[in-house]
């Protein structure tokens, strides 16, 4: 197989990416999806590697998807719960970089609390760093899952009217999607209450709605984001019932979008605030679970890149 | 001693003039100075002085300026010695061209106390090269709840008031702070921002806040500092003196303030004069600064209210911060820069942009915070103060942060370009640097 272009040491975000490069991780996915699906799933593009999960904020699904993308793919993977560690000790993330990095591993996962974090660890260890979510900034593999998704489910991946729903302030995975979908030239809108929305975005090309019957007229696919528990009691949105009534996905509001119209979420969901439970589980129109499916696929082909990437400058090194 | 300086560019803030000239100084002070290209002789002939008797500086035709006065510097002493000692700070004012610096209380434990403020006042004496005034917490422990002994740290030395980036919150408070300050002609300088509204921002919302995700506040928050502080204002008299206006939407509330007679003044930081919210990039966090830095229009909009006076006082607002403080995820990081040694040539990027002529910079560096501490300094008058600055405005440098004479290194111009360059500064006569060749 050709080796697909992708010139990048690091994954931290989706804003260096160039287009032609996050096709490249797209198709390399695809192939991914379909070893995924066999009885025998594994590979040993990172045989040999040492993959090491810090994660210094709470995570289940991301640290599960990318621990299995490492495995399948033949990597030592270790697992570090950063929040229980030396963090809590007074040290500080650069001095934790600097002994992981005397560790030696070669693929490093981090997900931080605070923006930028992820950039500045990746400034002081000398292997591919991956960001796994850094604060409000980007969380790029969630990013591509749910391109992958996108334009498998809808056949391609651009020229399409895309609504993301509820809390973009606070969210990583909106600015991840942001970029990304609007690298690939789709007609973006911002859908929910102002206090979460910020209206900056329009300087981004997107489109501002506080209407989500009228935001989701028409749209391809509906993004429907997680609202955290600490902003529903009337700082940002004044009930979590006012918030499902106006801005809940419900029937009445998706019937507004086109037939054929995609739900996703990238969980996990508060069913019954932004999410009614029956569209979340109608396998017609939720590919909630394929989005799962997914991000292993994604995660493995972004680590498989990497790889590669760091093998070829280190052999160029040692000549 | 007499010094007499020869064939050097006088910049005058006073008169707005910048002409060749020569001036002479004697026990400290300015006596004379005259235009043009006179010979040493006619000048010394015109004072009763004998040549032997003075010593004689050729400027080369380069600049010679009152030393600056920079209100809002921060050493480092009690409490925090190893990011900044008065020794050290005292040698980067030096090497920097600023005669006077004006300390802010904000250390560790804070000046909120005659004793405190006579230890300041002792090491200072010790250890620093230039002239040192202390300011004073407006508030014990700069936590707005009981004024200080404003009376007393006045006679201990204190020149003005303030809690520095603390607002005081409580308008009950800061209102009969500000009444009793009046009474005693004491000066109050406040940090105008309302701070429910900037609680915990890393950034000036706006387009770059939100790609870069970090927690942000909106420009108008410091309007609304200024306009409560200036309603308080017009309650007590009080004299008043913004530490920093860097919004343009700040700007109309204080032209009015100004224009309805109130005491009040403006200054704003070297540092949202020069740069502007996208030099952060990637996280940088040295250009994290308190407010912080903003757009690029808010920039110029300020730029241009020096130039007509509007904002009276351009500061370093001079904060070591140690490395450990910096080397952070930016949320985390500490806020503040260092600026002593780059005010000057960084203020000179104006100059050279054509934005402010060199008068007009060194009103707002050196005459108009000397007035506003009543200070004779800050003017080339006769009878005012031999505190002055020669400097080439055109000499290039590259600036290497290790360099500095700051025990802290933390400036946003690390490795950047800068044009002008301190030649040497004097302090009542007396060299206290010169630039070694």
């Amino acid at each position: 197989m050709q080796p697909p272009s992708f010139d990048q040491p690091h994954l931290l975000g989706i804003e260096p990416l160039r287009p032609h490069e996050i096709t490249a991780i797209l198709d390399l996915a695809d192939d991914y999806v379909t070893l995924n699906r066999q009885t025998e799933k594994h590979s040993d593009a990172l045989a040999g590697l040492t993959q090491v999960n810090m994660f210094f904020e709470n995570s289940t699904r991301t640290q599960a998807s990318f621990e299995l993308a490492g495995k399948r793919l033949g990597a030592d993977v270790m697992n570090m719960a950063m929040q229980a560690s030396s963090i809590k000790k007074g040290e500080t993330l650069i001095d934790t970089a600097m002994t992981l990095n005397a560790m030696h591993p070669d693929l490093l996962v981090v997900r931080h609390p605070h923006s930028g974090a992820v950039d500045l660890l990746a400034q002081k260890v000398n292997c591919a760093v991956l960001n796994a979510g850094d604060g409000r900034h980007e969380h790029p593999t969630q990013a591509l899952l749910d391109a992958l998704t996108i334009r498998r489910a809808k056949g391609r991946l651009h020229r399409l009217n895309i609504a993301i729903c509820g809390d973009i302030a606070h969210s990583r995975v909106a600015r991840s999607n942001l970029i990304l979908l609007g690298k690939m030239e789709n007609r973006i809108r911002l859908i929910g209450p102002p206090t979460l929305v910020p209206q900056q975005f329009a300087e981004f090309g997107a489109e501002i709605y506080d209407d989500m019957h009228e935001g989701l007229k028409d749209v391809d696919v509906v993004m429907m984001l997680r609202l955290q528990k600490e902003r529903m009691d009337g700082g940002f949105i004044p009930s979590e019932r006012e918030y499902f009534y106006r801005y809940g996905l419900d029937a009445d509001k998706l019937a507004q979008a086109k037939p054929d119209a995609i739900v996703m979420h990238p969980g996990p969901m508060n069913r019954g605030v932004e999410i009614d439970g029956t569209i979340a589980d109608d396998i017609k129109r939720s590919v909630i679970q394929e989005q799962v499916e997914m991000g292993v696929a994604v995660r493995m082909a972004a680590m498989d890149l990497l790889a590669r990437n760091l093998r070829s400058a280190r052999q160029a090194e040692a000549s | 001693m007499s010094t007499l300086f020869i064939n050097a560019r006088l910049i005058d803030p006073e008169a707005g003039t910048d002409d060749l000239g020569s001036l002479l100084t004697r026990h400290g002070q300015i006596v004379a100075r005259t235009n043009g290209d006179e010979g040493v002789e006619t000048i010394l002939a015109a004072h009763g002085l004998a040549a032997a008797d003075v010593q004689v500086v050729d400027c080369g035709g380069k600049c010679l300026a009152p030393g600056i006065v920079d209100i809002g510097v921060k050493v480092c002493e009690p409490g925090e010695r190893h990011k900044e000692s008065y020794k050290s700070a005292g040698l980067a004012a030096a090497a920097g061209g600023v005669t006077t610096i004006v300390t802010r209380p904000d250390t560790t434990p804070c000046i909120d106390s005659p004793e405190t403020l006579e230890f300041v006042t002792r090491r200072a004496q010790v250890d620093a090269p230039v002239n040192v005034l202390p300011m004073a917490a407006l508030t014990k422990g700069r936590d707005g709840r009981e004024m200080t002994e404003i009376g007393l740290l006045m006679d201990a030395g204190a020149v003005a008031f303030t809690d520095c980036d603390h607002v005081v919150t409580s308008t009950k408070v800061f209102s009969r702070a500000l009444t009793y300050a009046r009474s005693l002609g004491a000066l109050v300088m406040a940090h105008p921002q309302e701070p429910g509204l900037s609680a915990g921002a890393a950034a000036t919302s706006g387009k770059f806040a939100a790609l870069r995700g970090l927690p942000s506040v909106s420009p108008m928050a410091e309007r609304m500092g200024l306009d409560r502080d200036i309603a308080l204002l017009e309650m007590t008299g009080a004299a008043y003196h913004a530490d920093q206006i860097t919004t343009a939407r700040a700007l109309p509330a204080l032209e009015r303030a100004k224009v309805n007679g109130l005491d009040i003044t403006a200054g704003t930081s070297i540092h949202h004069l020069t740069l502007n919210e996208l030099d952060v990039a990637d996280y940088r966090t040295f250009f994290k600064v308190k407010p912080p830095l903003r757009s690029e229009d808010d920039r110029l909009a300020v730029v241009e209210a020096v130039r007509t006076g509007l904002v009276d006082v351009i500061s370093s607002m001079h904060t070591p911060q140690d490395e450990e403080s910096k080397r952070l995820p930016f949320e985390e990081a500490a806020a503040g820069a260092v600026a002593l040694e780059t005010l000057l040539p960084a203020a000179l990027r104006l100059y050279h942009a054509e934005l402010l002529d060199l008068p007009t910079l060194f009103r707002a560096m050196s005459l108009n915070p000397a007035k506003r501490l009543g200070l004779a300094s800050g003017r080339l008058s006769d009878g005012a103060p031999a505190d002055l600055v020669l400097f080439d405005p055109d000499a290039p440098l590259v600036l290497d942060r290790f360099k500095l004479q700051s025990k802290s290194k933390n400036t946003p111009f690390d490795t950047q370009r800068l044009q002008g360059r301190v030649l040497a500064t004097y302090v009542a006569g007396e060299p206290v640097y010169r630039k070694d060749n």
